[in-house]
């Protein structure tokens, strides 16, 4: 049975068309990611399936319940870890917890037993005791998921779950991730504009952008249905003359992107593709500093699927 | 469902009242408002208030006023908090939880009915040692308290009404103050409704902090009815479940927006 269905979503606001007819389903057990940029729609995506909102129309199912007819057996089947932390800053970890339980009607010692274990899962029994406000962000974070597991739900749904973490954080969060989707055999959903994360976690992908998926499938058979290669030139620092050198590349490779003296293109094949740019960069005198080729990334097949480069996307909030 | 209501408001109300408890500042400024409130506009208005007033000392006129004003404008600001739970998202944590709707609300409200009687009591005591005495006895105890408690509610309800809607805290500044200036100088806080403008006297009767008001003043002051205070407390009850009943609904209209 599939955990998530999600069928032909849409929904506006005012006047901006967030999402435009989404469709997935991700399997039970799974961990599946939604890959954007913000504002793609993957929050509003979110925000549906978890019952915070009304899609205008459409229809879905978690844990094989229909998110507008029946949004409190949702409710008690998910955990939600919004993008912004949820976690009552003038309570302790401890209270947060506690009280995630209670709304979900647990109580007495099986509530206790396993606020302490989750404490221990996410690292977190030192500073049960604290204030949350004095926790840092990624403790923060790792709270926050520890609130959405209180009730053992069949469904965990992480949106961005480490945009705002630094690098390390975001590293440990990945571990955390792993191992939670291994120990308690969880359904995850999982929003991110980060690549590596997708590429990382999720077992199955789907690109998000403009409020459509126009991709989907495990990251190795995306990366592998965008046949070719990616090569990339980098001109020496001294001639100006880029824009020349775009023109004589994108003879050769499509998709051509400029980022300041470097090119990128996708061609196919690398090997073969190497000896003509370069030939071609020479005859017209442009110096080259290096040129390198490597298979597709998920950032090629986001450029692809999406015609825009997923860096220079990311930008604002939704 | 009502079990369920009863303790998750009851859980909600755990986490305010610890919450709060940890922020001296407030507890403090909880205490000392009301005394300042009480000593100053005792002192000023003390030959203002001595007009048109049929017995008693005019501090034993404002008093129940000042509790009324206190109350009231308690449950005004207490949507501040709806704010900020929005604002950490706590909410929508809660939304995405089988939470009952108006548990939320209600622990809100009972928040701050829980505030304005402590505040009543504090002001009471203060009253006392000024001379003040409560001439219906302990059923005028009760009364004040209930009325602190009904005004603060009524308030209540409607400013996290207005939180929801409005979702920043500028917003929510304007519209207390929009609201509540005008509703506490059309009432008898600090004048009696004899030196009232006729107009005012109009509007005053469909006002619920004036219901508050002489709900309270007639269980302080001497020669005060029952049947009025009875009927004045029940509209308040009322009013206060309309208002809660529109800050639930409120919740719809920030999940559609959201």
């Amino acid at each position: 049975m599939d955990a998530i269905v999600a069928e032909e979503l849409r929904k506006h606001y005012k006047t901006v068309q967030a999402l435009d007819g989404v469709s997935f389903s991700v399997r039970e057990g799974e961990v599946f990611g939604l890959l954007g940029p913000n504002g793609a729609g993957k929050s509003t995506t979110v925000r549906i399936l978890t019952t915070l909102t009304r899609a205008d129309s459409g229809r879905a199912f978690v844990a094989g319940e229909d998110v507008a007819q029946h949004p409190n057996r949702v409710r008690r089947a998910i955990g939600y870890v919004a993008q912004d932390s949820g976690v009552d800053w003038e309570a302790t970890g401890r209270e947060n917890l506690l009280l995630q339980g209670r709304i979900h009607g647990m109580f007495g010692k099986d509530l206790h037993a396993r606020v302490d274990e989750l404490l221990e899962l996410v690292g977190l029994q030192d500073a049960a005791s604290r204030v949350a406000r004095g926790y840092s962000g990624g403790m923060k974070r790792r709270l926050d998921i520890a609130i959405g597991l209180v009730h053992k739900p069949k469904v965990l749904f992480l949106d961005e779950p480490t945009t705002g973490l630094d690098p390390e954080a975001r590293a440990a969060m990945w571990v955390e991730v792993e191992r939670l989707a291994a120990a308690e055999s969880l359904t995850i959903l999982l929003t991110t504009h980060y690549l590596e994360e997708a590429d990382r976690l999720a077992e199955r992908v789907a690109i998000v952008s403009k409020g459509m998926i126009v991709a989907e499938g495990t990251p190795e058979k995306l990366k592998r249905d965008l046949r070719g290669e990616s090569v990339s030139v980098e001109l020496a620092e001294q001639n100006g003359r880029v824009a020349e050198a775009e023109r004589i590349v994108a003879g050769i490779g499509t998709e051509v992107k400029v980022d300041g003296q470097l090119l990128r293109a996708r061609v196919p094949n690398g090997a073969q593709a190497i000896p003509v740019i370069l030939g071609a960069l020479d005859d017209a005198g442009i110096e080259v500093a290096s040129v390198t080729t490597a298979r597709p990334s998920l950032d090629d097949v986001y450029l692809h699927y999406t015609g825009r480069d997923f860096t220079t996307e990311d930008e604002g909030r939704a | 469902m009502t079990a369920q209501l009863l303790r998750q408001t009851g859980w909600m109300v755990v986490r305010q009242v610890r919450n709060l408890m940890r922020e001296p500042i407030w507890i403090a400024m909880m205490v000392i408002q009301p005394m300042l409130w009480l000593l100053l506009y005792g002192q000023l208005l003390k030959r203002v208030g001595a007009q048109g007033q049929s017995s008693g000392s005019y501090i034993e006129f404002l008093t129940p006023g000042v509790i009324a004003m206190n109350a009231f404008f308690g449950g005004m600001w207490s949507g501040m908090a709806m704010i900020s739970d929005l604002d950490r998202h706590v909410i929508d944590r809660f939304l995405a939880a089988p939470t009952v709707r108006v548990a939320i609300v209600l622990s809100q409200v009972v928040r701050a009915a829980v505030t304005a009687i402590l505040q009543a009591l504090i002001l009471l005591l203060v009253a006392l040692a000024l001379g003040v005495r409560v001439h219906s006895g302990v059923g005028g105890w009760l009364v004040v308290f209930a009325g602190a408690a009904l005004l603060s509610a009524v308030f209540a309800g409607f400013s996290h009404g207005i939180a929801l809607l409005m979702r920043r805290e500028a917003s929510m500044i304007a519209a207390a103050n929009f609201v509540g200036m005008p509703l506490m100088f059309l009432s008898s806080i600090l004048v009696t409704v004899a030196l009232m403008p006729g107009w005012i006297r109009a509007i005053a009767r469909f006002n619920p902090v004036n219901w508050g008001t002489r709900a309270m003043r007639n269980a302080v002051m001497a020669g005060g009815d029952w049947g009025p205070t009875l009927i004045y407390l029940a509209l308040l009850v009322g009013v206060a479940a309309a208002t809660a009943l529109f800050a639930t609904w409120c919740f719809r209209a920030y999940q559609r927006s959201i």
